[in-house]
């Protein structure tokens, strides 16, 4: 089994990132410094070009940070270079996605696409599908479990992607704009599956987003401008 | 842990058959070649094979008489049959014409042999064989002549008697067997008017016209009108002996060439095919590098088109070694489907091919793993690029 205890969440100390050299690099991240705890959802919010998909990359072990620490869950992933080798297994096993677009696997069914993560991670077919239909039950699309991703309507899809982002119950969910093709009502499920999923399996949250109708349900919110982040208390409002 | 090859290829199964089918036709064609190469092997063999003949006894310093021109005295034979070893022996001629039957031409080899005698076609599908000295025929079934029909060789007419099969020359035409007088009237047999002006002609001359010896003229003008020669003598030996051992004699006394099976088969596989095999040769190859194009530029074309979704499935987490056995899967899915489509069509129209084509499985099996290589060879571009994705690229902007 691959479940990780859900640690101290996600802490990043002075992370910068710098893309490229010379007189063309571009410091993208300049000083980051963030804590999401277990359980928690946190949201990312800035301008254009401010830095935030540079950092759920650098989060989500696909780029290299320049500089800093991360610790996901409990493992110290990063210090001045990674501490950990096996990048791929490492997200397979700490780390769930969900984009703005779903990006399921179009040649796999509703099950499957959710069932591939912990079959990739050694689970039998039947153990994965199984918990693949929990999660489905779980995110109210369970009768769309044999269904092909293109047959899916927009917020079902993106529920997909949120049960393949939780089925290995990773510590940590990274979103990017999770919400922007959908509409408010929608949305606002979205969130509150998020908010359900983080306190059920202790998962750490961040949720990047420009969504103005979302905003107002996170508890706490980091600014991010020109590469540094601000934390602000935000009204974390309950859902209706 | 699924199959992502096959689940793909179940998705977009369209694109694949077609692709799968018209690479097919293409590995069917390659099969083929190599059936039609085997094919003139094998009518080669067949025809030493049903010849009846362990030695062929020919002119000297010829390798006839199927690969060169080759021409003997028709007495020859007499002094062979004295020699130690030397079971029958039998004058052949062999004369590709073309037969007449009612108002169609027919290529054909006719081949005049001594009924009776080494020579006479093996195996009969219908009929019997030439029983008479004069105007009976022996026909391969390749010449669509039917018993009972009447056919034209020349000035004579012959009447089917007989029906083989695969009896075709290295050429590939079907053979015509006649008794051997016709056959050599008709390789020396001169229009009507050549003969009466060639008789006039020697009547003129006075050395053979002598008022005092009329049978001059006359044996003269025998000896001008017949032929004597024929193209080669075939020898069946005694139990007891080796080819070689009776062969060996002839070539020293009667300074004439002889060839054993072997040696025949030799020249006719190794001297007479040798361009048509290398010209297949070629053919067999450039059908490959066209296979392997065609498979590498499709599987390549297939995995661009999923290149989100790859990066997808690398940013979850799936190994390369995942990723690279599903497009390979797909190429030799891709050959799979298309050595079954190539092997089913060669075998449907094989049989409409004017000359035999002889499908081996060895060939098959051949094809089969040349078929396995040159996918996986092909799905290396594609895996190339597929392990070149970056999983950022599923992030996006
Ligand atoms: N691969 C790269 N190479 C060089 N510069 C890059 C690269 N990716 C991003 N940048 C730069 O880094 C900065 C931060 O980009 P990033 O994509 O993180 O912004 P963002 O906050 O996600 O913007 P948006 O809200 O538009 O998505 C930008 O100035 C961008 O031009
Ligand atoms: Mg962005």
């Amino acid at each position: 089994m691959s479940t990780s205890p859900a640690g101290r969440g996600i802490i990043i100390e002075g992370m910068r990132k710098r893309y490229g050299e010379g007189d063309t690099a571009v410091d993208a991240l300049k000083d980051v410094n963030m804590v999401v705890q277990p359980g928690e959802v946190v949201g990312l919010i800035g301008p254009s070009g401010s830095g935030k998909t540079t950092l759920l990359k650098c989060l989500g072990a696909v780029i290299e940070p320049s500089a800093g620490r991360m610790t996901l869950g409990n493992n110290t992933i990063f210090d001045n270079g990674w501490m950990i080798k096996d990048l791929r297994a490492l997200r397979r096993d700490n780390i769930g996605f969900v984009f703005q677009a779903p990006y399921l696997i179009p040649f796999l069914d509703v099950t499957d696409n959710v069932a591939l993560l912990p079959m990739l991670a050694g689970l039998s077919n039947n153990e994965s599908r199984q918990r693949a239909v929990e999660l489905l039950g779980a995110l109210d699309v369970a009768h769309r479990a044999k269904a092909m991703p293109s047959e899916l309507s927009g917020g079902e899809q993106q529920r997909v992607a949120i049960a393949r982002a939780l089925v290995n119950k990773p510590p940590v969910i990274l979103a990017d704009e999770p919400t922007a093709p959908l509409d408010s009502e929608r949305a606002m499920s979205v969130v509150r599956i998020l908010n359900q999923m983080a306190q059920q399996y202790q998962t750490a949250i961040i949720v990047v987003t420009h969504d103005e109708k979302i905003i107002p349900t996170f508890k706490r919110i980091y600014h991010i401008r020109d590469g540094s982040t601000h934390e602000e208390a935000g009204e974390g409002r309950a859902f209706d | 842990m699924i199959s992502l090859a096959g689940r793909d290829v179940l998705h977009a199964w369209g694109k694949f058959v077609f692709t799968g089918v018209g690479l097919g036709l293409l590995i069917g064609v390659t099969l083929t070649m190599a059936g039609v190469y085997r094919g003139m092997v094998d009518d080669a063999k067949v025809l030493l094979n049903n010849s009846g003949a362990d030695l062929w006894v020919v002119q000297k310093d010829t390798l006839g008489p199927y690969a060169e021109p080759s021409s003997l005295y028709d007495d020859v034979y007499r002094s062979i049959l004295g020699m130690p070893g030397v079971a029958r022996a039998a004058n052949v001629t062999y004369l590709t014409m073309q037969v007449r039957q009612h108002n169609r031409d027919v290529r054909a080899m006719v081949v005049g042999i001594v009924p009776d005698g080494p020579g006479v076609p093996g195996y009969l599908m219908a009929g019997r064989q030439i029983s008479r000295s004069h105007y009976e025929a022996v026909a391969d079934i390749a010449t669509g002549f039917k018993l009972g029909q009447v056919i034209r060789i020349r000035r004579n007419n012959y009447t089917v008697v007989g029906l083989t099969r695969r009896m075709v020359s290295s050429g590939g035409d079907p053979m015509v067997f006649i008794p051997l007088k016709d056959a050599q009237e008709a390789q020396f047999l001169k229009d009507n008017d050549a003969i009466i002006s060639q008789r006039n002609r020697t009547s003129a001359n006075p050395a053979f016209n002598q008022p005092g010896a009329p049978d001059l003229l006359n044996a003269v003008i025998d000896s001008q009108s017949s032929n004597p020669y024929v193209n080669a003598v075939l020898v069946q030996i005694k139990p007891g002996y080796s080819a070689e051992q009776v062969a060996e004699p002839v070539r020293r006394w009667k300074r004439l060439q002889v060839y054993t099976r072997e040696q025949m088969e030799e020249i006719l596989v190794a001297k007479l095919i040798a361009t048509s095999s290398k010209q297949i040769g070629m053919f067999l190859v450039i059908l490959a590098i066209v296979s392997a194009a065609i498979v590498a530029f499709i599987i390549y074309t297939l995995t661009m088109g999923k290149i989100r979704e790859i990066a997808v499935l690398k940013l979850i987490g799936t190994r390369n070694r995942t990723i690279a056995s599903m497009i390979m899967q797909q190429a030799v899915g891709l050959g799979l489907i298309g050595f079954i489509v190539g092997k089913i069509s060669a075998t449907i129209w094989a049989p409409m091919f004017p000359k035999y084509v002889l499908l081996e499985p060895g060939d098959a099996l051949r094809g089969f793993i040349a078929v396995v290589i040159i996918c996986i060879l092909a799905s290396v571009l594609a895996i190339r690029a597929a392990l070149k994705v970056d999983p950022a690229e599923a992030i996006g902007g």
